[in-house]
């Protein structure tokens, strides 16, 4: 974990150093002469040499003090800071809802696999999945909410109740984009599991269908399900840009976009950074939950 | 390869397989055509002219036309006329000498303007139809090229590091693992904000230096697989060298993982071009492609005009899902283990 973690730091810090060129002269602008980007490259440091820079660098980490953003002067730390509550009042909602309508179904269509109505909800997915999603964003979007009034069209208030409004509609975007590889993910891990002997001892020793499923099958599928869920919750944090973006939502992912349009390269890197350490710190939780969930697996 | 006329080969009989199945077939000649209209798009043939203002803004389909009567491209003079019956046109007179140097390679402005066309016109009257054509041909060409750059990183780096194991496995691995603990989504837009350029060139290199962590993980268990097989410890007793061994001797036993990875990123892939054009940092002002109809489009669907819409996520739709069967089945036939 820990070289995996100098890695990413590397990474980011070999991308912004060297391959993204100068910062000076983007923060200089149009405007700059040769004394103001002295004068900038002397405040960011970059006139320091290689090493002193990844020093600064990593303090950076490990202060959570990523300086100001080059775009509107905010802390970074307060923008991250500020920008997570938005993002998980729509990504918690959505991962629990997705997670439990993908097994719910999973296992429905599982106990009728093989027949038409498998067959026809699988061609249904293929079809959903192959639709961008920001056709289902701007459809979505003007039908239910612009024409039909529905929902609010977009903006963000400042209660949870209030958000939660605001936050119905791209929710269930992201359930409609997200259920079918969701749904089709887990009716193969659902499948893996129903082949196996111990779900035909089962059957034999009479249990019915259901119990057999819904207990025998789903504990054993259950360890590749935590495993895609809380891989996926890091890259959620991200992922649901497009809907942030579109209904006005201040959060991470919005606020990358907006980074990315403005080269406002701390905002960048403090995201990148931080959003790689949830991924590891996942991954560490996801091993710890497979004990819970499978008392076979022993960690070492 | 060339075994294949002798005996039945791994090839022929995963083609045998494909065939059989209907699904797979349909969906392979719904990608053959899309590749056929690229080939002629990219040639020239077909859509070579979608950039002619054919038509008025935003001419409704022609099935459609009814209910939108001809009123728009009569009263809207501003837009539908010619432009010269604009007086105050600052450029009027250099444009009249640049055609008359040009002669008559530029479109003839002159030319009537269809009030509806097959599927509609866009804002500026260019035909919904061509330029959907002309845009697939971005959108597809930047998923084939960036797919292939991924592959090939990743059947490259997955080759010396399961072939060779021990340190170069361990300094890939934490490579690989460096790359997958970073979502990539917010990797290619770390990507697309460093490089700052626009361009098709920028979009294959930011797919493809982020996606090769896929076929790089399959690839390298194949290779930790083969390695060991006695064809290898043949070829290594006839002297082959490492790398020899590596592309003339493994490599077409595991090529069928590659090929399989492959057709699963060009779906990845398009769909990630268009994102990222969407959003506006994919192909540059003045190429169209897919993402930047759908960015035109969603201002246009409050204005009432779906068609544009409605072709370009049609086509994609239509590629994508043609595609990803294709996909699905390709690997059962090569792979008939997995079901």
């Amino acid at each position: 974990m820990l070289p995996t973690m100098l890695g990413v730091v590397l990474l980011v810090f070999v991308l912004f150093n060297w391959v993204g060129g100068d910062p000076a002269y983007i923060l200089a602008g149009k405007m700059s002469d040769a004394a103001g980007i002295e004068n900038i490259r002397r405040q960011l440091g970059v006139d320091q040499p290689w090493y002193v820079q990844l020093g600064i660098f990593l303090k950076q980490i490990a202060t959570f003090d990523f300086g100001q953003s080059w775009a509107t002067g905010e802390a970074v730390s307060d923008i991250i800071a500020t920008r997570l509550g938005p993002s998980l009042t729509v990504l918690l909602p959505l991962t629990a809802l997705e997670t439990v309508l993908g097994i719910a179904l999973a296992l429905a269509v599982a106990f009728v696999r093989g027949s038409l109505t498998d067959r026809m909800v699988m061609v249904a997915c293929t079809v959903g999945m192959s639709i961008s999603i920001l056709v289902y964003i701007i459809v979505f979007q003007y039908w239910l909410a612009y024409k039909a009034g529905w929902f609010p069209v977009q903006g963000w208030g400042s209660g949870l109740l209030e958000n939660l409004r605001f936050a119905a509609l791209p929710i269930l975007i992201g359930l409609a984009v997200s259920l079918a590889p969701t749904l089709r993910l887990f009716r193969s891990f659902v499948l893996d599991e129903a082949g196996q002997d111990y779900v035909r001892t089962a059957r034999a020793k009479g249990l019915s269908e259901r119990r057999v499923m819904w207990v025998h099958v789903l504990r054993n599928a259950a360890i590749p399900i935590i495993t895609y869920v809380m891989a996926n919750l890091p890259a959620m944090l991200i992922g649901a840009f497009l809907l942030e973006r579109f209904f006005g939502i201040p959060g991470i992912g919005r606020e990358v976009i907006l980074a990315v349009e403005r080269s406002d390269f701390p905002v960048i890197k403090a995201i990148t950074v931080y959003v790689a350490i949830a991924t590891m710190v996942f991954n560490l939780l996801t091993d710890l939950l497979y004990q819970a969930v499978d008392p076979r697996v022993q960690l070492k | 390869m060339h075994a294949i006329h002798d005996s039945a080969g791994l090839w022929m009989l995963a083609w045998r397989r494909l065939k059989a199945d209907r699904i797979a077939m349909a969906a392979l000649a719904v990608v053959g055509a899309f590749l056929l209209l690229l080939a002629a798009s990219a040639s020239g043939l077909v859509a070579g002219d979608w950039e002619e203002e054919v038509a008025a803004n935003y001419a409704p389909p022609a099935f459609a036309a009814p209910s939108v009567p001809a009123a728009p491209a009569t009263s809207d003079a501003g837009s539908a006329g010619p432009p010269p019956a604009n007086e105050f046109d600052p450029l009027a007179g250099d444009l009249r000498e640049l055609r008359a140097t040009l002669g008559k390679a530029v479109a003839e402005p002159t030319a009537e303007r269809a009030p509806s066309l097959l599927f509609g016109a866009d804002k500026w009257g260019h035909d919904v139809i061509k330029k959907t054509i002309k845009g697939g041909e971005t959108s597809i060409v930047v998923g084939l090229a960036a797919a292939a750059l991924a592959v090939g990183l990743g059947t490259l780096f997955g080759a010396v590091s399961g072939f060779h194991g021990g340190l170069v496995d361990d300094f890939f691995n934490w490579f690989y693992n460096v790359f997958t603990s970073i979502p990539s989504i917010l990797m290619i837009l770390t990507v697309a904000a460093v490089l700052q350029q626009k361009g098709v060139l920028t979009i294959v290199l930011i797919l493809g230096l982020t996606g090769w962590t896929g076929p790089y993980r399959l690839i390298r268990a194949e290779y930790i697989k083969h390695k060991a097989r006695e064809y290898v410890m043949a070829a290594d007793a006839i002297g082959a060298s490492a790398w020899s061994k590596m592309f003339k001797h493994i490599f077409p036993n595991v090529s069928h993982v590659a090929l399989v990875q492959l057709s699963i990123l060009v779906v990845g892939f398009i769909k990630a071009e268009v994102i990222l054009s969407f959003l506006g940092f994919g192909v540059p002002v003045g190429v169209v492609s897919w993402g930047s109809m759908l960015n035109e489009a969603q201002n246009e669907l409050i204005l009432g005009k779906w068609w544009q819409l409605t072709a370009a996520a049609g086509a994609m739709a239509l590629l994508v899902t043609a595609f990803s069967l294709f996909a699905d089945a390709l690997r059962d036939a090569l792979d008939p283990k997995v079901k």
